[in-house]
């Protein structure tokens, strides 16, 4: 596809100082749109994975393994395929996934579902004429196993623990001599943190309608973050090429990372589906999206800090425990963000994986930040009472002017800034000392800290068309999971091209368009954004011909073309049309710089001094991201990512059962996740910057930055609240109680 | 059996453990009123029957014979918003949408519980409740929203209930954003 004359390619070796967003004049980009697919979502008339009309179809319930491990022995579809209503029960213990995909991967997840490894581990789907059918017969199907030994309780299993191969940031990082910079450092923080497994809980359970059609090829309606290598996935899984297999993810009721790789529903919609020869709708319960898809890791963090009298950092320990299935490789990289935010020069960075039979676990909103920054930003702020250093003071003193590690300039990094911007807008001189705040029955407490998200570009394509009537059309296979996409991607082919927001349509999450990275790690606006960037660029360079007119000395504005003294509707000078494709890769940019959004969190809190209940009465966010390209969508993203981190802070904790790895929380009655309740009016600052080296709309991830650090801000505010320090998150009130101050 | 929903008829022929959600979504293709658990812990299903709010997964179809029904659907389209949905779009009180229909639906049938003077656990005054931040969180708080719109989300009813402090109309907030990106 790439390479012919409608495809304007880059790859980012060089920076790009140069961006037509800042040229335009539309004034488009950046403005606070409302979203263009807001109507259709208020109106309940956009269209969720399970939500596609389709003929013939049938229903399947997913059944899961009750044991925690061991090995399936038998399956009794006679005993369920006469009630009324049932088609069919349908297994493959060789093809079936026994685990979801990881995000970006193309080759498909671990198959089999002979060995049970772990408990939900789905084994059959029932297909039926009604979904009320299909669930009334999977609850009554007779499995039986063999059961198996298998490890359960962390606690016990830590021994086992081994160093697992690299992934997004090394396992083991080694740098100086922390031993010895804590042996002679005249003050110095040794804590362990701990943080729960917890759980995406994205609103929409992932869900799949596998079509085959008559051509043999198979059209799945999914809820996939990343429709492109998931059709790779899922191709692989059924041992068909990957042009086979068109994935169509139109609206993602949220993601969160959980529906970055193909989930076990898909594998079975479409295995079924082509055994009754029928078209198959797959929803997972709520418990089986808790039991059966991805959850984050529990951390066990060991941090060390050592520092001279005067603040300055000399060595930074993070040592980490996390646990995944045995033979699985992702592993929670804790330490992703510790490796970039402060200078020392003695560093330890390490994560050891305990091998467990629980569910797999995989990407959550910021895989490592999330809950590394926890660890990290509380032992900053344990670090600073005891040097009696301002927690603020103690990170700008530590702020890295370049990476600490790799010793290249960061691209953009404005920590700094964001720690005094915030300071000022919440009010951080009136903080009192550790216990002295007080409103009436209320302890009352702030806290800081720092966030950091290393930013991403993926390979990302888009097509974007003239019409002769002023219109405008973009297409690619990336997503919008509630991010903003659609509106963002309109935005910049609205500014470069002149057109105003409501001429132009925004098709995504269909593999048939050209292939894009999707929506994960913060990488969608940067790439899938500069792929349109692109593609406009393309565009306007043949509009210009068509004016004939250098491209330097064209207007395009309100529909119009403007140059060499004459003015022209843009839809009049397309002839029968034009399209081009942008495509974006990442280059030497990438090394040549550190590339990361930053920010700082500041939280107010309340903690009951008679219950030891915490509410959370402020919170600000700080965020430098550079570009901003919707300043409505971009908030909204920081108050997801900050309310993330109430949850994380306060109240979400996945429990299992250690005789049997059975998730006793396995829905929302049970798995706190913040309600409205929790959460006050949130106040979300934008630092302006741009990042010349991360793409040519100069924009980086947004997604994923507010959740870096707020849970520790909470935290740090409810020990400045009542002098209690919780080093196991959640931070409930049973663990703050009994350090509480007399009444 | 008969059922009128968004004020139209329907002849159905249910099976007794259809829930009212699947019966509009897997029978009548009123897929607007989303499922998030299926347990009356999200309130993603919320519909108004008979006026009231109701996690639609948690009552079955067969009980509902002649009962008013109302829908997303049935509140506002695409191109005839009611304000409460004009309200969320203007706000941004909501991301993914999942949650969206209950969401409204919830905030449809709230405030005629205040206007109807239904007192809430914060109420100050039991004899008429008012309309500030804490009483919509505290009533709105069977809608889970993982996205985390809530703050979007009290601006949006406190708009259409006509007491949206200053500096939190759309309008207000839109200007200060714009003017924060430009700076
Ligand atoms: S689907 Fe009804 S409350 Fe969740
Ligand atoms: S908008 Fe996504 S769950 Fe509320």
């Amino acid at each position: 596809m790439f390479g012919f004359g409608t495809t304007n390619s880059l790859t980012m070796d060089k920076p790009h100082p140069e961006s037509l967003l800042d040229s335009a004049v539309q004034g488009s980009i950046g403005r606070p749109f409302d979203r263009i697919d807001g109507p259709s979502k208020v109106s309940g008339t956009a269209t969720y994975a399970a939500e596609y009309p389709v003929d013939n179809l049938a229903y399947g319930f997913l059944v899961g393994a009750r044991i925690g491990a061991g090995t399936l022995i038998s399956i009794d579809a006679d005993a369920v395929r006469s009630m009324p209503g049932v088609i069919d029960v349908v297994t493959d213990l060789d093809r079936f996934i026994r685990v979801a995909g990881q995000g970006g991967e193309t080759q498909p997840p671990t198959q089999g579902v002979r060995d049970i490894a772990f408990m939900g581990e789905i084994v059959a789907i029932v297909v039926a004429e009604s979904y009320e059918a299909a669930r009334d017969a999977a609850l009554r199907l007779p499995v039986t196993y063999e059961a198996g030994e298998g490890a359960y309780a962390f606690a016990a299993a830590r021994a086992k623990s081994y160093v697992p191969p690299d992934g997004v940031t090394p396992a083991h990082f080694n740098q100086g001599d922390v031993d010895a910079a804590m042996a002679e450092a005249p003050v110095t923080i040794d804590a362990t943190y701990v943080t729960p497994s917890q759980n995406s809980a994205a609103m929409e359970p992932h869900a799949s309608i596998a079509v085959w059609e008559d051509d043999g090829s198979l059209t799945l309606y999914g809820a996939y973050q990343m429709p492109s290598t998931d059709a790779s996935q899922l191709a692989k899984c059924l041992g068909l090429s990957a042009k086979k297999v068109r994935i169509v993810s139109r609206y993602i009721g949220g993601g969160f990372g959980s529906k970055l790789g193909i989930a076990p529903e898909s594998v079975a919609a479409a295995i079924a589906a082509k055994q009754i020869g029928r078209p198959v709708k797959a929803v997972m319960a709520r418990q089986q999206v808790f039991e059966a898809t991805v959850r984050r890791s529990n951390t066990e963090q060991r941090v060390r800090l050592a520092a001279t009298r005067d603040g300055k950092l000399t060595a930074i320990g993070q040592e980490s425990l996390v646990s995944n299935q045995p033979g699985e490789d992702f592993f929670e990289p804790v330490g992703i963000g510790t490796h970039m935010i402060y200078s020392g020069e003695n560093r330890l960075i390490t994560h050891d994986q305990v091998p467990l039979n629980l569910v797999l676990s995989g990407s959550m909103r910021a895989p490592g930040e999330a809950v590394g920054m926890i660890g990290l930003e509380c032992a900053m702020d344990e670090l600073a009472e005891r040097l009696g250093m301002d927690p603020i003071v103690l990170r700008k003193t530590n702020d890295a002017s370049v990476d600490p590690e790799k010793g290249v300039p960061f691209s953009s990094r404005s920590l700094s800034r964001a720690l005094d911007e915030g300071a000022r807008r919440f009010g951080w001189a009136r903080r009192a000392g550790p216990g002295e705040a007080r409103d009436g029955e209320w302890l009352i407490g702030m806290g800081v800290a720092s966030a950091v998200r290393g930013n991403m570009l993926m390979e990302s394509s888009a097509k974007v068309e003239l019409r002769p009537d002023g219109t405008a059309t973009i297409s690619s296979s990336m997503t919008d999971i509630g991010t903003g996409s659609y509106t963002i991607l309109a935005q910049i082919a609205s500014e470069i091209l002149g057109l105003p927001v409501d001429r132009i349509t925004v098709a995504l999450g269909d593999t048939n368009d050209p292939p894009a990275a999707g929506s994960g790690g913060s990488w969608g606006a940067g790439s899938a954004g500069s792929a349109v960037y692109l593609a406009c660029e393309m565009l306007r360079g043949k509009l210009a011909k068509a004016m004939r007119v250098e491209d330097s000395a064209l207007t395009l504005k309100d529909g119009m073309a403007i140059g060499n003294n004459r003015s022209s509707p843009i839809g009049e000078i397309v002839g029968d049309g034009l399209e081009a494709i942008g495509h974006i890769k990442p280059g030497k940019q990438e090394k040549a710089t550190t590339q990361a959004s930053f920010g700082a969190h500041f939280a107010e809190v309340g903690v009951n001094r008679v219950t030891g209940e915490v509410r959370v009465r402020r919170m600000l966010g700080v965020f430098a991201a550079g570009r901003v390209l919707n300043a409505k969508t971009a908030r909204s993203q920081c108050l997801g990512g900050m309310t993330f981190g109430i949850g994380a802070a306060l109240t979400e904790e996945l429990l299992h059962d250690p005789r049997n790895g059975k998730l006793v929380n396995r829905d929302l009655a049970e798995y706190h996740v913040p309600v409205n309740a929790d959460v006050p009016q949130l106040e979300v600052h934008f630092l302006s910057e741009r990042d010349v080296h991360a793409n040519p709309i100069h924009a980086k991830g947004i997604g994923e930055l507010g959740i870096s650090g707020a849970a520790a801000a909470i935290a740090n505010a409810i020990y400045n609240a009542c002098k209690v320090r919780v080093r196991s998150f959640p931070v409930t009130l049973d663990k703050l109680l009994p350090g509480l101050p007399d009444l | 059996m008969h059922f009128t929903i968004n004020g139209r008829g329907f002849d159905a022929d249910v099976d007794i453990r259809t829930s009212i959600l699947d019966l509009c979504r897997e029978h009548l293709g009123l897929t607007g009123a989303k499922k998030g658990c299926d347990h009356g812990q999200c309130g993603a299903c919320t519909m108004l029957i008979n006026g009231r709010r109701v996690n639609s997964c948690l009552t079955l179809a067969v009980m509902h014979q002649d009962d008013e029904i109302v829908t997303i659907e049935g509140l506002g389209q695409v191109d005839d918003l009611h304000p409460l949905q004009q309200a969320f779009v203007r706000h941004d009180g909501y991301q993914c949408g999942y949650c969206t229909p209950g969401q409204i639906c919830s905030a449809a049938g709230m405030l005629d519980e205040i206007t109807r003077g239904w007192p809430s656990h914060v109420s100050d005054d039991l004899a008429k409740p008012s309309l500030d931040d804490d009483e919509i969180a505290e009533r709105m708080s069977g809608n889970l929203c993982r996205c985390a719109a809530y703050p979007n989300i009290v601006d949006a009813i406190r708009e259409v209930g006509s007491a949206a402090p200053a500096g939190r109309t759309a309008d207000a907030k839109d200007a200060a954003m714009a003017e924060e990106i430009v700076a």
